[in-house]
């Protein structure tokens, strides 16, 4: 079981959460202009990272907003929490295998606070997590 | 049930050191790799081959999975390759001479809400149609056949019926591996185990060599057979798959007297159930949700999946989990694999047949041997390209794939 860091609702089980899969997949900007093989692209293609991952979740039985998390696939380790449509923050150097326990920073425990970001993400309070739509799905 | 097993067998290959060249190399030392070796040499001549595994031979999905064996999928595509794979399975403990105890008990898939039944019946249909032995039973039948599944109105998902595959079954798998392994290194194929490849040489977009951590092989063609880990491969060799790796977990109980005489599936409350021939019950669940490589997947799908098994089968209310363990499937989003050529000339990828790998081992081996041969797809193999992908011509199997994800 995930211990997931839900910016809005704090630290919460896996169970109330959806996957989204990769994170910072946009929609093609002139779809018109996509060949068959870039739709693929688009469509079935996501990476599939050994190591640190760019993911969406979805607090699906809590705040039910969507938030980006790094994850590394292998330990499972949560390295960052952040906002959707802020950039991906730098990976953390690979840990040595560690349980399933998350490990992501928890600084919104009392959970009444707005969008909390985890402190290695890079954003600056201009995105609006809780309006903002996941990029795409993949399932 | 509660068969003699084998008497555990004496060493069955060589553990050769790796030779500068081969005429092929299959990457991956599971079932679908040495399935392809030993098709590779038995039907095209290619004995100066070589399966590499990074770990102990077959100590991925094909020692995880829960052995189930069966045919009845819905597209025509799939069901020409799972039964052949079937027709496969019933004469090859004889042709590997290697009674891997291929037990034709019989798979039932559970339907539990009116789509569930609709769906089943239609596949029931679909399958008679493509000569894939397949019935419907009603609650009753479905009592008949396994009297300790429980058909009462009562639990949140009653039985509404079943679809019955009296020909499927299930095999142990880790004799499977063996059988292959002893036929492939009868017929001169260099099982090479601890041997983790690191990268490929290519000269233009041609494959050329493999990089191993036992040192460089030259090699004409290149097969990957590496399921949860193919993207990982793809990538170092300059392409990309439409996989996503999800652990996938099992479990067994400690051992009881025969009480299970088919195997039970149920796609709609995620469990299956059968009992293996030294008397544990061998249950498998559906995908944990989040990609992952780590052979281990969260408590609460275990969780999910005893609570569906004990409303389903009340006997096995006062069974332990003796062990629980994940694997790595390679999942594609129409659910059916990967089996043909990819954008690097004379490599060619096998994968993303994610939760049933195990039942599609023969085929997956005869077809892929054909395709690495010849440099063109067998017919059975041929809808499975990854050209798929870009044509629109998936093949979505998600109703008879039986375990969710």
């Amino acid at each position: 079981m995930l211990l997931i860091s839900c910016p809005n609702c704090g630290s919460r089980d896996e169970t109330e959460f959806h996957y989204g899969g990769q994170a910072h997949v946009a929609y093609p900007e002139n779809p018109n202009e996509l060949n068959d093989r870039e739709w693929a692209e688009f469509l079935f293609y996501r990476d599939n990272t050994k190591g640190a991952f760019a993911e969406r979740w979805l607090h699906s039985t809590g705040c039910r907003q969507w938030f980006n998390m790094l994850r590394d696939t292998v330990t499972y380790e949560i390295q960052a929490v952040y906002a959707m449509g802020t950039p991906r923050p730098a990976a953390a150097p690979p840990a040595a295998e560690s349980g399933t326990a998350s490990t992501a920073p928890d600084s919104t425990t009392t959970g009444t606070a707005g969008p909390s970001i985890a402190a290695t993400s890079t954003a600056t309070g201009t995105a609006s997590p809780s309006t903002t739509a996941p990029e795409g799905a993949t399932k | 049930m509660a068969d003699l097993l084998p008497e555990h067998p004496d060493f069955l290959w060589r553990n050769p050191e790796p030779k500068s060249s081969y005429d092929a190399v299959i990457v991956g030392g599971g079932g679908h790799g040495l399935a392809t070796a030993y098709f590779l040499a038995k039907n095209h001549g290619m004995t100066n081959i070589a399966v590499l595994e990074k770990g102990w031979l077959a100590g991925g999905n094909m020692a995880r999975n829960t052995t189930i064996i069966r045919s009845n999928y819905l597209w025509d595509e799939s069901a020409a390759i799972y039964e052949h794979a079937l027709k496969l399975w019933e004469i090859l403990p004889e042709e590997l001479e290697y009674d891997f105890l291929f037990s034709q008990r019989g798979v039932m898939n559970l339907a539990h809400t009116l789509g569930d039944v609709r769906e089943s019946m239609r596949r029931v249909g679909a399958n008679k149609l493509n000569g894939v032995d397949a019935e419907w039973l009603d609650p009753k039948q479905v009592k008949e056949l396994c009297p300790i599944l429980n058909i009462n109105d009562n639990i949140r998902y009653p039985v509404m019926g079943a679809t019955y595959q009296p020909r499927a079954g299930i095999a142990k798998h880790d004799h499977v591996a063996w059988a292959f392994a002893r036929k492939c290194d009868e017929l001169g194929v260099d099982i090479i185990q601890n041997c983790e490849v690191t990268g490929f040489l290519k000269d233009g977009n041609r494959v050329v060599g493999v990089k191993t951590n036992q040192g460089t092989i030259n090699t004409e063609k290149v097969g990957l057979c590496a399921a949860g880990h193919s993207s990982v491969l793809a990538e170092m060799a300059g392409f990309r798959l439409p996989i996503q790796s999800h652990p996938l977990q099992a479990l067994v109980s400690e051992l009881h007297e025969p009480v299970h005489p088919t195997v039970v599936m149920s796609n709609h409350v995620h469990v299956y159930v059968s009992q293996a021939h030294k008397g544990e019950l061998v249950m498998g669940a559906g995908v944990d949700s989040y990609n992952g490589y780590g052979q281990r997947g969260s408590f609460h799908v275990i969780e999910h999946q005893m609570a569906a098994a004990v409303e389903l089968f009340p006997i096995f209310a006062r069974a332990h989990v003796l062990r629980t363990w994940g694997g790595i499937v390679d999942t594609t989003l129409d659910a059916s694999p990967i089996v043909g050529i990819t954008p690097v000339e004379n490599m060619f990828v096998n994968c993303g047949w994610g939760t049933g790998g195990f039942k599609g081992t023969p085929a997956a081996g005869l077809t892929f041997a054909h395709t690495i041969a010849t440099g063109t797809p067998h017919h059975l193999n041929k809808p499975f390209a990854l050209e798929r992908f870009e044509t629109g011509a998936l093949i979505d199997e998600h109703g008879a794939a039986a375990v969710a994800h």
